[in-house]
């Protein structure tokens, strides 16, 4: 064999074509991972990434955010996008570096709940862009009145992953501070589910501090205008909580620590954990609490980690979660679905391997809301919509496990229910559980499935009262319907069986429909409850009014 | 109008010039009549038949549970009434199809389903007293008869000896059949056409001189009254020929007690001197048919706890032994399983045996 024959091993032939792989390379093929795998996606991908950090950073500066998306076709394939939002502005140096570096951002070493999280998202968007239709991004960010405007043209160097700037200058710019990006793409625009106008009008729903004026490709404006003036609370930042670590990110932390014994790193760099608890974590693994922390071997990290698991540390603080409250969601989605009823409950904090988490869910129905079809499920992951892979996430899988029969809805089996209603899931946390790096859908989780269903529920039941008490009025009058649809066929049968007059007969019936007694007789529906449900008849009819009054 | 239409058409007016009366004086009309259910289910000891208690139930027309039933049953009475005058007859499904109609402008049908129009129909029997015959609505016909036996029915002279392999199939109205000629001795029936055709293909009945009637499954109101009348009229026994099973001693019971379901017409449908030929335990025993056993179900057990169960049979020794036979075999004998000795043993030797041994069950 040439191998064997060969003075040199083979290896060493080898070993010449071995060489690093780049970031912005190996995503270049591998851009489905980043959720550009279809035109129609990458243009939704485009909006999204721009438009979610835009809100980060305006939140971050307690702006309330306004924000301009618009998209113009080029060509058959070919788009602009350009988004425009008010808030803080990027320093001049740092342009280059968060628009066209890969993995570079201040989110990904934080846990904070926040939209982004790895320092991908618009970089790829940018690195996007350059490959398909050769063109560099176009951005203009002003931090302040005080200083100018700052215009920059940029490309990924996909062999360094570095920016290439093609053109950089001071421009012009009427807005005191803010960030316009200006990106051109292939893409297609389309309508529908999965579409950037669905994307907006949900991200207008969860976020409803939010101004968003929305410009398509067929130049229609669409503006959600914002529901509220107050700004979320700003989520702290946390340090990670010993129950969520794993070896390898235990290991770096140990090698990077400035701590000098294992003691004090495990206080200053986790979250819980006192001197106290640090003495218990290293007597459960049986370590010296004074070990300098580079001296740990991976074999006592290991013991480490199995003396974390059997010393009860206290959850992690919950002040790192900014949920949207249950007043907040109800008006997000009142505001955009035309439904009849709605409700909306906010979970305590729970948590997931060391992970705090909040979920919410809100509930509309009837109304507009199409009634022969299945639910629609908006799911979101701190405030920001989730459009793919829905039967690949938990929140649907926790949905489709809920009983809703008992909530008034069709459902068949374990699936997603029928009827006239959106069900809207949101989870805020510090690190969400994607299954893939293109942030789709949400890991299946047993902590959070059960909060999922918990606040499902809930709404649930308030629904399911809503729903009976609704069908229970309107069988009432449908009952007195019935009668007047009765008494001409008994009126006639009896003529026929008297031999007497079928009109006189008639009138004597209808004269009865009117006499109280007899009214009394046809609302009533002969079980004990009777009158707590004639209450609620009056009840309903009250605030019907009262309603038509405030409108 | 016929004679006998008179009793039926008087009480239906008097039954509808009731409610309008109650109309004229603003009373919400109501319909009384006595409570057809299991709790108002009596057996009289004296005659030996199942009879309806003193319990009466109201049917008023503005209440929200009854209005539909009031609707239903005037309806079907309006059916009634119109097929009286015309002197017409019409069967239960003409009479569903009849009332099956959606009122205007709403979904809502008279009738969804037959057995609401059945139904209602039994209820009219009791409140005009009146037999659906009478009220000249007819069951299906299910039955067939052979004999030595001329009758005459609507004009039509017709002999059972001579109506080749089908025989006379009972009409679901048998009163105004007319008897010329009974030459036959007893009366067969069974629960299973097979074995009828099985002894009409032997002409059982000619060599026994006996009448072989059947019907599929449960009998039909025609042949419980034809039985009766022949019974009645001529004298003649009536042997019972069923499975060996507590579905096959229902069908005895039913024809010799009544049916809870027709617990009201229990005077004109009962055959109280009708005798249980077999299969019985005895015979699965003499004949040596164990092999032929099916094993019994969990419905079967319970069905069969209910009718030992059953006052009629309570202090009936022979039966309470059949019974306890059945239960301890836990299985059950088709009558066909009589056919493993030979096909025509059942003709020949098993039915001719037990007649002259006189070996029934009361």
């Amino acid at each position: 064999m040439a191998a064997q024959q060969s003075e040199t091993p083979i290896a060493y032939e080898l070993a010449k074509k071995q060489k690093e792989i780049s970031v912005a390379e190996f995503f270049t093929k591998n851009r489905h991972l980043l959720g550009f795998d279809n035109k129609r996606k990458a243009l939704l991908m485009a909006v999204k990434e721009a438009v979610d950090n835009s809100l980060d950073a305006c939140e971050e500066a307690r702006i309330l955010p306004e924000i301009s998306a618009e998209i113009i076709q080029m060509a058959e394939f070919k788009y602009k996008v350009v988004i425009e939002d008010n808030g803080p502005g990027i320093v001049k140096k740092q342009i280059p570096n968060i628009f066209a570096k890969l993995l570079y951002g201040s989110k990904f070493h934080t846990l904070r709940q926040a939209r982004g999280q790895q320092g991908i998202g618009i970089s790829a968007a940018v690195l996007y862009s350059q490959l398909t239709t050769g063109r560099p991004a176009k951005i203009t960010s002003r931090v302040s009145k005080k200083e100018p405007a700052h215009y920059y043209e940029l490309g990924i160097d996909t062999q360094s992953n570095k920016p290439m700037i093609a053109k950089e200058s001071e421009v012009e710019w009427p807005k005191e501070h803010g960030t316009r990006v200006e990106i051109d793409l292939e893409g297609e625009y389309l309508k529908g589910s999965q579409s950037v106008d669905e994307y907006l009008k949900q991200t207008a729903v969860i976020n409803p501090h939010v101004t968003i004026i929305y410009t398509n490709p067929k130049s229609e404006q669409v503006i959600y205008a914002r529901a509220t003036d107050k700004l979320p609370e700003q989520a702290q930042e946390i340090k990670p909580h010993p129950y969520g670590i794993e070896m390898g990110m235990l290991i770096d932390k140990l090698r990077w620590t400035e701590s000098r014994t294992l003691q004090s790193f495990l206080t200053s760099e986790f979250s819980r954990v006192g001197p106290g608890t640090a003495k218990e974590i290293c007597q459960h693994a049986a370590v010296l609490p004074n070990t300098k922390p580079s001296e740990v071997s991976r074999d006592m990290a290991e013991k480490l980690i199995q003396g974390i698991q059997k010393t009860k540390i206290i959850a992690p603080p919950t002040d790192c979660l900014s949920p949207i409250g249950e007043e907040a969601l109800e008006k997000g989605l009142r505001k955009e679905i035309k439904a009849e009823f709605y409700c909306a409950k906010s979970r305590p904090p729970a948590v997931y391997r060391g992970n705090p988490f909040i979920i919410e869910v809100a509930i509309g129905w009837g109304g507009e809301i199409p009634k022969e079809e299945k639910a629609n499920i908006l799911r979101f992951a701190n405030r920001v919509p989730l459009l793919y892979q829905e039967g690949a996430c938990g929140m649907t899988k926790s949905i489709m496990e809920t009983n809703w029969k008992a909530y008034g809805l069709q459902q068949s089996g374990e699936s997603v229910p029928y009827g006239p209603v959106v069900i809207l899931v949101h989870m805020a946390s510090v690190w969400v559980p994607f299954t893939s790096e293109s942030k789709e859908a949400i890991a299946h989780y047993d902590e959070i499935k059960k909060e999922i269903k918990l606040a499902v529920q809930e709404c649930g039941r308030l629904l399911g009262s809503y729903v009976r008490k609704k069908t229970r009025i309107s069988d009432q009058i449908e009952r007195a319907n019935m009668f007047e649809k009765y008494i001409p066929e008994v009126a006639d049968s009896l003529a026929v069986l008297s031999n007497g007059k079928k009109e006189k007969i008639l009138q004597g019936l209808q004269k009865m429909l009117v006499k109280p007694e007899i009214r009394q007789e046809i609302i009533e529906e002969g079980d004990s409850d009777d009158k707590l449900y004639r209450m609620e008849f009056k009840k309903e009819a009250e605030n019907e009014e009262a309603r038509q009054e405030a409108s | 109008m016929k004679k006998q239409d008179k009793k039926p058409v008087k009480e239906l007016e008097s039954f509808g010039q009731k409610l309008v009366t109650d109309i004229e004086k603003g009373k919400n009309p109501t319909i009384e009549f006595s409570l057809r259910s299991l709790s108002n289910v009596v057996y009289d000891t004296k005659t030996k038949t199942l009879g309806l208690g003193e319990k009466q139930q109201q049917r008023a027309f503005f209440n929200v549970g009854h209005a539909k039933k009031f609707l239903q049953t005037l309806e079907i009475a309006k059916i009634s009434k119109n097929l009286l005058d015309v002197g017409k007859h019409a069967s239960l499904r003409d009479v569903f199809y009849m009332a099956k109609r959606t009122l205007p402008s709403s979904n809502i049908n008279i009738v969804d389903d037959q057995v609401e129009s059945d139904k209602s129909l039994e209820d009219l029997e009791l409140i005009t007293d009146c037999s659906r015959e009478q009220l000249n609505i007819n069951a299906n016909k299910m039955g067939s008869v052979a004999g030595n036996v001329v009758i005459e029915d609507s004009g039509d002279s017709i002999n059972w000896a001579k109506l080749g392999s089908g025989g006379w199939s009972i009409p679901s109205n048998v009163e105004d059949v007319e008897f010329k000629s009974v030459k036959a001795k007893y009366v067969i029936y069974m629960e299973k056409q097979a074995v009828w055709e099985r002894l009409h293909e032997d002409k059982f009945w000619e060599k026994q001189n006996c009448i072989i009637v059947t019907s599929q499954g449960q009998t039909t109101r025609g042949i419980r009254r034809l039985l009766q009348r022949l019974n009645d009229e001529y004298d003649l026994p009536i042997y019972v020929l069923a499975d060996f099973d507590p579905w096959g001693f229902y069908i005895y019971s039913v024809l010799k007690f009544g049916s809870i379901n027709l617990a009201h017409m229990s005077g004109t449908m009962t055959l109280q001197n009708a005798r249980f030929l077999g299969v019985t335990a005895d015979d699965a025993l003499n004949y040596d048919l164990k092999k032929h056993f099916i094993k019994f179900k969990d419905v079967d057990m319970t069905r069969l706890k209910q009718i030992a169960d059953y006052e009629w049979f309570q202090k009936n020794k022979d039966w309470q032994r059949q019974f306890k036979l059945m239960k301890d075999f836990g299985a059950k004998l088709e009558i066909q399983a009589l056919s493993s000795k030979g096909i025509t043993f059942i003709s020949e030797k098993y039915l001719p045996e037990k007649i002259k041994k006189q070996e029934f069950l009361d």
